[in-house]
């Protein structure tokens, strides 16, 4: 497999844009429930916070801070895209299909129609030591909305 | 007994190219193509690559020798014995230690670790009046390097946590040396013990050793040195060191996994606590107590890593018939290579000393824009192996403003094409991440 089916171009610009970057400098909206999860992956130091608000069983933000890697800052950059304006059962079956994906070692094909901008991280399924990377954002997301739905 | 290779005679010329493209030879791993390209391999700093003597040692052991030592009568509990035992001398003598001062391990991480529970064993009630000198109380104080691998400094921080004593470290310059002023300063008559690297695994310096230990010595301080970046690179004599403990790793080494060594001042040892018990280590055992055997097996409970400490010493033989001053020299000149052509590239910061300055054969460094996971990722479409992260080293990181750089780091098997196709493959970097 080539490095370019692992960094793929839209991962690359993603890793740019970073939105949905900013959580410190905002607070959250005041009319939504949030929630705030921090995730570290020790090996490599990398770092995000997530918080996520919904409003109206909807996801009405996703903010982030985060440090690491292409793959992990891309990652969250294309969730905050998705996530936001989903309803809650869509934002979960969302990241359940992720997991999925990246988890299956290349096996499991990602679902444009489900998965979006984020079917371009197929590739990092088969690199074992990135899938971590490319997880870190959607778990902190998941942590955070469940956090939000409970407060 | 496995043989040294034959090309390996001990020569006085330089180590250079063509003596290392014949010594890649005996390293069959080094022979492979990785995503279509040579490998490349530039970790020897995390773990190095066994030679073919260093296999055959461990086979022979097991085809012809294999069974438990210091007990038993039959011919091969003996001849295992020996080879343990021969073993233990090789490497002592390797570090310019006696045969009962080098106790195994299964790495300097369990070095250390043995170090500083036997020191918290001296500490606990009941522990008797040898082992006073090494019981820690309130207001002692532990004192280490703001440079240290994790395995030099969380020992110490438990270590602390459970006996009232504190943790002070001597900071670091920007360039990555130790401030001795600062040190003068903080070791004193509190300092209990002081324990620092030899050479950075991260900032490839070297530490000025005499210095320090004359400072610990006016404070009637304990000695304690990694020596894990040292012993596989560069002479190594711990009674010239004039140090009380050292540590070091086999597979750092060109040993397999699972063996390392510390090593102890005799009559330091023959005073400590033991650390893990149980059989091997006993001299009279009744129902209610035990009495221990003298170093080093008294630090040596249970089933030992016996083919670990042949393999161990196959390697050591290995690395003195090369020659441990000529390595020294070749990777020196490779360390130096490696920084000149990373300090050339636009973007790239390469951390500890500047080109020029003595460093071993390692380099770690920080590229602008671009995360080191992804700069390993890239270069190892290249076929070259890096090392990328904290190194273990997150204190260090934090206070030069990082959290995760790449490192290169040479051994003996590395040439200078090596270090070429890593920097060549370096100056795309920024590129391929539009950086």
């Amino acid at each position: 497999m080539s490095l370019d089916q692992l960094y793929q171009q839209i991962i690359l610009e993603h890793a740019k844009a970073r939105h949905g970057s900013g959580l410190a400098a905002a607070d959250a909206p005041k009319e939504a429930s949030s929630g705030q999860s921090h995730q570290l992956n020790p090996t490599c130091g990398d770092e995000i916070t997530v918080r996520v608000s919904v409003a109206g069983g909807k996801v009405s933000e996703l903010r982030w801070d985060g440090d690491g890697c292409s793959i992990s800052m891309a990652s969250a950059s294309v969730l905050t895209d998705l996530a936001e304006g989903m309803t809650v059962a869509e934002l979960r079956t969302v990241i359940d299909s992720f997991r999925e994906v990246l988890r299956s070692r290349g096996k499991v094909p990602a679902d444009p129609e489900v998965l979006g901008d984020a079917a371009a991280f197929e590739g990092v399924s088969r690199y074992a030591a990135r899938v971590k990377c490319a997880m870190l954002s959607w778990v902190a997301a998941e942590d955070a909305l469940g956090q939000a739905l409970t407060a | 007994m496995v043989a040294t290779p034959a090309h390996l005679r001990r020569s006085a010329a330089a180590l250079g190219n063509e003596e290392v493209l014949r010594i890649r030879n005996d390293f069959p791993i080094l022979q492979q193509h990785v995503n279509g390209r040579p490998l490349v391999y530039l970790d020897s700093g995390a773990t190095s690559q066994n030679p073919l003597s260093v296999l055959a040692a461990e086979q022979e052991f097991y085809e012809q020798r294999n069974s438990a030592v210091h007990r038993g009568a039959h011919h091969l509990a003996v001849e295992a014995t020996e080879a343990f035992e021969n073993a233990r001398e090789t490497v002592a003598d390797f570090v310019g230690a006696e045969w009962d001062e080098l106790i195994w391990t299964s790495n300097a991480t369990e070095g250390l670790n043995l170090l500083t529970y036997s020191f918290l064993n001296a500490s606990l009630p009941g522990a008797g009046p040898e082992a006073a000198r090494f019981a820690l109380a309130p207001g002692d104080e532990l004192v280490v390097t703001e440079m240290e691998h994790h395995a030099n400094l969380i020992p110490w921080q438990e270590l602390a946590a459970r006996t009232g004593a504190v943790v002070k470290f001597i900071p670091i310059d920007d360039a990555g040396a130790l401030d001795l002023e600062a040190a003068a300063g903080i070791i004193g008559p509190r300092t209990r013990v002081l324990a620092f690297t030899h050479a950075s695994n991260v900032l490839g310096t070297i530490n000025p050793v005499a210095a320090l230990v004359a400072l610990a010595r006016s404070a009637g301080a304990l000695v304690v040195l990694d020596a894990c970046q040292s012993a596989p690179h560069l002479p190594l004599d711990v009674k010239a060191l004039d140090v009380d403990f050292a540590v070091f790793s086999g597979h750092k080494m060109l040993a397999p996994t699972g063996i390392g060594a510390l090593y102890g001042r005799s009559e330091l040892l023959n005073a400590m606590p033991p650390f893990l018990t149980g059989g091997s280590m006993i001299t009279t055992v009744t129902m209610e107590r035990a009495g221990f055997l003298p170093s080093p097996q008294r630090f040596e409970a249970g089933t030992q890593r016996i083919s670990q400490a042949v393999a161990l010493a196959a390697a050591v033989n290995y690395l003195s018939e090369t020659g441990m001053d000529r390595i020294h020299a070749w990777e020196a000149e490779l360390g130096q290579r490696l920084v000149r052509g990373l300090e050339s590239i636009p973007g790239i910061r390469v951390l500890g000393p500047a080109a020029g300055q003595e460093r071993i054969g390692l380099a770690a460094f920080d590229v602008a824009g671009v995360h080191a996971h992804d700069v390993g990722q890239f270069l190892d479409s290249r076929g070259i192996a890096v090392r990328v992260g904290h190194h273990c080293a997150q204190p260090l990181h934090r206070r030069l403003g990082l959290t995760a750089t790449t490192r290169a780091s040479t051994y003996l098997y590395n040439t200078t094409d090596d270090v070429d196709a890593f920097l060549n493959a370096a100056a795309d970097v920024r590129a391929y991440f539009q950086a």
